[in-house]
């Protein structure tokens, strides 16, 4: 498989106020073609930040280094033409917040038919024609009344799905999708991401899919990147992610979040929050918060390496604590104390 | 802790000094900031080292240039320029002050009144307001005087009225705001009463909005209360104040003598700017904390 | 025989009147006993957030009756002192932990506001009681002295979640109080609900959009649909056998291992 997004060391600082703050730190990853990647984190993760990197909007006054290549492009470099090139038709971006992303006085068809218009390439009539068809491959029914209508007049789930339509009416090579269902009911969920899905299969796109969702990525994206602190702690099929995590943190995360399926007798629960990178302390960034950490991960800054075949981890222990993750904790070893209700030591230090 | 160490390092190690008063309204707000306090220096102490009678008459000296014993010169009646600028502050900025405290104090009470008991008695607010609203500040107070005799008091008093639906308006919409968060309604349903919630939490909560366009205010009633004395209604002769000085050195302008008329709008317009733009720094620096 | 803790019959809202009125919530009926719990499971819009307001007295029903411990308890509180007395029976603890706190006041002084109002003491009483109230929910001195902006989402609904169980309430109810949390806080605050009600013998009413998280906590579970109830049942049962097409598409919608979306079933 080819890639077609490459990321490479990507770091990024952002202004806050007067000083300059890390939120993210030598991101490395690919997307194939065709292929779906998930970035999954909490917050502070700077899940967002990296989409924001790949299409070019980040905040202005942000410090870039690294690279981010498109192709035989280099993303970081495009100007002018070339970056409204990329932007119309080589990436389309799909947001959490639909109803944010449209504007509230015009017409759902003149949404749809402003880039293909403007694109010089059809005319209103043509145009028109293709949104409709295009409403009606994402589902939506009565396509043609749907057209003159405001997004205040659709649902959160019927406007995300105008907003599919409008991001694949270009044929994109690649969707950068931000959280595209999280403000949506589950039910509702379930039928965008069919519909994203069906899209990404029939045009053949490439996906790069950010959620907070752990098991969402794990259905839907070939490879998963675990983000924490701005850094890429773990890296590999998605399948495996909740069988056989590499890293501490993407183990916590799959025992903190409850079954569906049966009720365990007390949630694993990580003690302290998530933080950002300009907030991590030296050494492993989750070593304050990780049942396995000892000195000497609070000490060294593990480097991201591969794990056999399996994919990759940022972890000093990883190899030894291999299919040992997701023991049950033990008494001894559970970070919250008998009565259960102390803050965890990062808690206290959070609070300054 | 070992991250001690890590966020030693990530912050920069060598930071501007700068004045702790009042951050987050920039240069500008600084400037503007440090004038009003001159301004206010100048009428809290000023007067106390103005050793000549500012109101003492010599016709002699008429328009008598700038001179070690008139370093400003003097008026048409031959009194010091300087030591009337001076003494004079004390009117030109107790006016709008007594004016913005009144209005601030009615027009808070107003909106959190209206807020929090809502309907008909939130209507009934909003209606008076803009009907007062309707009437400009300056017309108010040329009627009231027009009533009541020209002078501060009565103008001041009109005023201040004329002020309130201003700082009640923007009370009432930042209080309804806060009142529609859930830690509102927390309060409320473990039975604390409207009034300790509209105090304690709600009042608090907008208080640096109120200061702000308080300030606002101010500029805006030093600039009518000026109009009022340099139109005869306001301050009476021969009590030093600024907007009256502007007046009475109409005349000397007419004769080629400017300097009275000039210091003392110069002075006015230096105010108003600065505090407007404090106000306005003010707003923000509210805004952006909200 | 003693009345259940909270009985809930016929619980109806509309809003507006005419062509414009809108159903909230349709004859909705549960009973919920001392120390249970139970979950109200629904979408957007299902009125699962309206009813919860209801039995706080935030809104007026339109029809229905919700009796607490056998006393009626319909109609909203309308003095403070109405609110305090019920205050003290039934509280509850908001979804968005930013806005659930005063900015402009220390945990510690919201805390002692709260327990000064339901029982009067001298101040070494007060700051004991808020010590133990911090205690209990896993806050230290220091995060007592701090202003919510100093805390993290999931520190901010431990304040929301004290403050609650400041007034001794018997029952607390629980408004998508874990939603806007980060998985691994979240964790944090069911397992501090657990204990807490192990401990303290507190009924919970559980409104939340979240299966897995509605099976880890309640023990009962109302599914609703366009205000009304589709399913109600022990959790186990609910969940693992539903009887209604609705709960299993709720069920089955939630991305899990193996789940697929383009296998769902056909819905466009």
């Amino acid at each position: 498989m080819t890639a077609l997004l490459t990321v490479e060391d990507l770091t990024v600082d952002l202004k806050v106020g007067d000083e300059m703050r890390t939120v993210l730190k030598q991101v490395s990853f690919s997307v194939g073609e065709g292929q779906t990647v998930g970035l999954v984190g909490e917050s502070g993760s700077g899940k967002s930040m990296t989409v924001r990197a790949v299409s070019r909007l980040l905040p202005e006054g942000a410090a870039v280094t690294g690279s981010v290549r498109f192709g035989d492009r280099d993303v970081l470099d495009l100007r002018g033409d070339a970056l409204r090139r990329y932007r119309a038709s080589d990436v389309a971006m799909v947001f959490q917040d639909a109803r944010a992303h449209t504007n509230p006085v015009r017409r759902i068809g003149d949404f749809l038919t402003e880039a293909m218009i403007l694109n010089g390439k059809t005319g209103r009539r043509q145009a028109e024609a293709t949104a409709v068809e295009l409403l009606e491959a994402v589902g939506v029914h009565d396509a043609e009344r749907r057209m003159r209508q405001y997004p205040h007049e659709l649902s959160g789930g019927l406007l995300q799905r105008v907003m599919i339509a409008a991001s694949v009416a270009a044929r994109p090579r690649l969707i950068l999708a931000d959280e595209p269902t999280t403000a949506l009911d589950v039910t509702t969920q379930a039928e965008v991401m069919a519909i994203l899905k069906r899209m990404q299969q029939e045009y053949g796109m490439a996906m790069l899919f950010i959620t907070h969702d752990l098991e969402l990525a794990g259905s839907i994206c070939d490879e998963t990147v675990v983000l924490y602190a701005g850094e890429v702690v773990e890296q590999q099929r998605s399948a495996q992610l909740h069988r056989d995590p590499l890293h501490p943190y993407t183990a916590a995360l799959v025992q903190a979040r409850p079954d569906i399926h049966r009720r365990s007798e007390r949630l694993l629960s990580v003690p302290g929050h998530p933080t950002t990178a300009y907030e991590a302390p030296a050494g492993c960034a989750f070593a304050p918060r990780c049942r396995f950490a000892q000195d000497r991960c609070r000490a060294e800054k593990p480097a991201l390496e591969a794990l056999d075949a399996a994919g990759l981890s940022r972890c000093l222990r990883a190899d030894e604590l291999r299919g040992a993750l997701l023991a049950p904790v033990e008494a001894a070893a559970d970070p919250v104390p008998a009565t259960g209700l102390a803050a965890g030591p990062a808690d206290e230090e959070a609070t300054r | 802790m070992t991250s001690t160490t890590a966020i030693a390092t990530a912050r920069p190690a060598a930071r501007t000094p700068r004045l702790r008063i009042l951050p987050g309204i920039g240069i500008t707000g600084q400037i503007a900031f440090w004038t009003v306090i001159a301004v206010a220096l100048l009428a809290a102490i000023g007067p106390m080292f103005v050793q000549v009678d500012p109101n003492a008459v010599d016709l002699e000296y008429a328009y008598y240039p700038p001179s070690p014993w008139y370093p400003l010169g003097a008026d048409a009646s031959g009194r010091d320029i300087l030591s009337r600028l001076i003494v004079g502050s004390r009117t030109a900025l107790l006016g709008p002050l007594a004016v913005v405290t009144m209005a601030t104090f009615l027009g808070t009470l107003l909106g959190l009144v209206a807020v929090w008991f809502g309907g008909w008695v939130d209507a009934t607010i909003v209606r008076v307001i803009d009907a007062i609203f309707a009437f400009p500040g300056i017309l108010v107070a040329i009627l009231a005087t027009a009533l009541f005799g020209p002078g501060l008091l009565a103008a001041t008093i009109a005023l201040a009225i004329a002020y309130t639906p201003y700082i009640a308006r923007i009370v009432r919409s930042a209080a309804l705001r806060e009142r529609n968060l859930p830690y509102i309604s927390a309060l409320q349903v473990q039975g604390r009463h409207g009034f300790a919630i509209s105090a304690r939490h709600i009042l608090p909560n907008v208080s640096g909005l109120i200061v702000a366009n308080a300030t606002l205010c101010f500029g805006l009633a030093l600039i009518d209360l000026a109009a009022l004395s340099f139109i005869g209604f306001g301050v009476q002769p021969p009590t030093a104040d600024w907007g009256a000085m502007v007046g009475g050195g109409m005349s000397g302008i007419l004769q080629g003598e400017p300097g009275e008329a000039l210091a003392a709008s110069l002075l006015i317009v230096i105010t108003v700017a600065a505090v407007n733009t404090l106000g306005d720094r003010l707003v923000q620096r509210s805004e952006n904390r909200a | 025989m003693t009345a259940p803790l909270l009985q809930v019959q016929g619980l109806t809202k509309h809003y507006g009147t005419g062509r414009a009125r809108a159903v909230a919530v349709d004859g909705v009926s549960f009973e919920l006993e001392a120390g249970g719990s139970l979950g109200i499971v629904g979408e957007s819009g299902s009125g699962k957030t309206t009813t919860a307001r209801m039995v706080m007295g935030l809104e007026r029903p339109t029809s229905g009756t919700i009796l607490y411990r056998g006393e009626d308890r319909t109609a909203p509180p309308r003095s403070a002192r109405e609110w305090k007395r019920r205050g003290r029976e039934i509280q509850i603890v908001f979804q968005d932990p930013y806005t659930s706190l005063d900015r402009k006041q220390t945990v510690g002084d919201c805390l002692a506001e709260v327990v000064r109002l339901h029982f009067p003491g001298d101040r070494a009483q007060l700051r004991s009681r808020v010590e133990e109230l911090a205690d209990l929910v896993g806050l230290d001195e220091r995060q007592l002295r701090a202003l919510p902006r100093a805390l993290s989402g999931g520190q901010r609904q431990r304040v929301a979640i004290a403050r609650a169980l400041a007034a001794q309430p018997q029952l607390l109810i629980l408004d998508e109080a874990v939603s806007a949390l980060d998985v691994s806080i979240q964790a944090q605050i069911l397992n501090l609900l657990a204990d807490i009600r192990a401990e303290q013998g507190i009924g919970f009413l559980f409104i939340s959009h979240d299966l897995a998280v509605i099976r880890q906590i309640c023990d009962d579970t109302i599914v609703m649909r366009y205000g009304e109830v589709v399913e109600q049942g022990p959790t186990e049962r609910v969940l693992d056998s539903p009887e209604h097409p609705y709960t299993r598409l709720l069920r089955d919608s939630v991305p899990q291992d193996g789940w697929d979306p383009l296998a769902g079933p056909a819905r466009f």
